[in-house]
């Protein structure tokens, strides 16, 4: 019953020698050919490509030259981070046959580190969705219950690190698709603050909300992800001019004389109650840690989901404008270039993509623009100020980061604002550009996990990473003592699904 | 219900975003469209007088960078990615001539 090891033990053991990135990248590759048909967390595994970079790894430790933070680390990337010469597809029939002449910078700085691809993973077409049900290549499966979905949009890289093919995947959360897909597969997932991690390279959804994050399995690797993903680029103008913070020195600080605050318009309405209670409880170990709590109403992020649903969209119906045939992907051929463009699109983007690139130009058209769009964007103020006005009094916010537990496939398709719903605790701090994170914290009524959401003030991720490290430590230990009186029929965190896995 | 949008608007939006859709999908779309700037109404209970528009969350300002020379993309590998291409340019249908 070996835990696969993580990013720290793997890099550990590999710079030392004491195992070969060979071997992690093979018993990784393993892992998902045993299980990624019923999964499909991803669309690509890069097999050759990993074997290669392992090797070099390998020779580079053995010639004792010396490797980064992460050697030997395999990673999976969201199929909308570019790669060059490997496909990038964001889910999207559009893309089809298209490979990016470059790298995305994350993708640079994680393979500069020694991390390894694996391979690309499955997501909501072009990130829009909440479930991965709306990817054109099918549909990703909870590892935990294969009937249940993964969340979304970056379903295929929480579902990569929760089925334990690798400890590290990247998403990206323009509204909760890397907390919300966290919390439904039980793992860690962050969105760090706006600007603390380059965008360039990452195919654009809703610029001014987009921000690219870790997957892990523990609080300490997603700091360590974190560290060498973070940091200023000069390829992106909106990247905050600072070094990536130093958030592993501190981490294990603790949470005594913090003040965080329980939101509590995220703690009735809409949230099941086993997940509330989990979020109470959560509060209650931070308290018995030291940290003063007590309720908070930050109130306009109740009018959050409206915000976003005209501010992403009118993002992205600007932002997929570029896809008309003309340079990448799929061209359908017609007689003329405006029948051109119009047969490409319509057969290219899938339901949902249409829908919000409709929502968006509609949002933005003359006449409606300031009633729609101007709106949120004031909304959008609003909330800032709101948060604000809370970190006045706190450091640091609690919340759910999911209203549910994970749900089954099909139960949210019908009806486009039910499935909206499922954001309604993560937006927020999109729209703020504030960082937030998922920590797996017990399960549900159901046995699947629950996600406790701690919220910070923009580049407050060190305190929020403190208050994470507490509340893993504490789940840790929950877990345990559930398991031997219950014989373990509640949720408990991922196991290897191959042998060879637990070599790690 | 009053309709917030007709379905003759979602048909002109749709002519302005270059999507084709059927009647069947004119039809869902108008509902759902209608179904979500229902509940984007909410907003319009909150108290906007003198809040200014967020474009963007984090407050920078623009920075020019020095101006010196650096790889950019090979040409001929973007051309490569494009469905059609001639003589270092993208080549489309016909332009000229398209119906009003």
């Amino acid at each position: 019953m070996t835990q696969p090891l993580g990013a720290h033990a793997i890099a550990r053991a590999v710079a030392a020698g004491e195992t070969s990135a060979v071997e992690v990248v093979e018993a990784s590759l393993a892992a998902i050919a045993a299980r990624d048909a019923e999964v499909h967390a991803f669309n690509l595994v890069t097999a050759d490509q990993a074997r290669a970079a392992a090797t070099a790894i390998d020779r580079a430790v053995a010639a004792g030259e010396p490797v980064g933070p992460l050697a030997g680390v395999p990673v999976a990337l969201k199929d909308n981070l570019c790669t060059q010469g490997i496909a990038t597809t964001c889910s999207s029939r559009i893309l089809a046959g298209w490979t990016p002449p470059y790298d995305a910078t994350v993708v640079q700085r994680l393979a500069a580190a020694g991390a390894i691809s694996v391979g690309k993973t499955n997501l909501d077409e072009f990130a829009m969705g909440s479930s991965t049900e709306n990817s054109a290549f099918g549909p990703t499966r909870n590892p935990l219950d294969l009937t249940k979905v993964p969340g979304g949009s970056s379903g295929g890289s929480a579902a990569a690190v929760a089925a334990g093919y690798v400890p590290v995947a990247l998403g990206s959360d323009t509204g909760g698709s890397i907390r919300q897909p966290a919390a439904l597969c039980g793992v860690v997932g962050v969105k760090p603050t706006y600007g603390l991690v380059s965008r360039q390279g990452l195919v654009a959804f809703a610029s001014s909300l987009d921000q690219i994050g870790p997957f892990t399995r523990t609080v300490a690797d997603a700091a360590l992800v974190l560290q060498v993903i973070g940091g200023h680029d000069p390829l992106d103008s909106t990247s905050i001019p600072q070094p990536s913070p130093d958030l592993l020195s501190r981490l294990h600080d603790g949470v005594a004389g913090l003040r965080i605050g329980l939101v509590s318009e995220f703690m009735g309405d809409g949230i099941a109650d086993d997940v509330a209670a989990r979020v109470r409880q959560a509060a209650g170990v931070l308290a018995a840690a030291g940290a003063t709590v007590d309720e908070v109403s930050v109130p306009s992020v109740t009018c959050g989901l409206s915000a976003y649903y005209v501010l992403a969209p009118a993002e992205a119906s600007s932002n997929l404008a570029r896809y008309d045939g003309v340079r990448f992907g799929l061209r359908v051929d017609a007689p003329t270039t405006p029948e051109m463009y119009e047969l490409t699109r319509t057969q290219g983007f899938g339901e949902e993509v249409k829908r919000r690139i409709m929502l968006g130009t509609y949002a933005l058209s003359a006449g409606y623009y300031d009633a729609y769009y101007g709106t949120a964007q004031r909304v959008r103020t609003l909330i800032a100020r709101d948060f604000d006005a809370a970190y006045q009094r706190f450091d640091l916010l609690l919340s759910p980061t999911s209203p549910t537990t994970a749900f089954a496939f099909g139960d949210k398709t019908d009806d486009p604002m039910t499935m909206y719903m499922n954001d309604v605790c993560t937006i927020p701090s999109n729209l703020a550009g504030h960082p937030a994170m998922s920590v797996p914290f017990g399960s549900g009524d159901d046995g699947m996990p629950v996600g406790v959401q701690v919220l910070a003030p923009a580049l407050g991720e060190v305190a929020m990473f403190r208050a994470a490290a507490v509340l893993e430590a504490a789940a840790a230990a929950e877990l345990s003592e559930v398991a031997e009186r219950s014989g373990g029929t509640r949720w408990a965190p991922p196991r290897p699904v191959c042998p060879t896995v637990g070599r790690w | 219900m009053s309709a917030r949008i007709s379905r003759d608007e979602v048909a002109q939006v749709a002519r302005l975003a270059r999507l084709r859709l059927t009647d069947v999908e004119l039809d869902s779309l108008t509902s759902q469209l209608d179904d979500i700037l229902e509940h984007a109404s909410d907003m319009a209970a909150l108290d906007l007088t003198d809040v200014p528009a967020t474009t963007h969350p984090i407050p920078l300002v623009n920075v020019l960078r020095d101006d010196v020379v650096t790889a950019s993309l090979d040409r001929a590998e973007v051309l490569a990615a494009a469905p059609s291409a001639e003589d270092g340019m993208f080549r489309v249908p016909p332009v000229m001539g398209e119906v009003p």
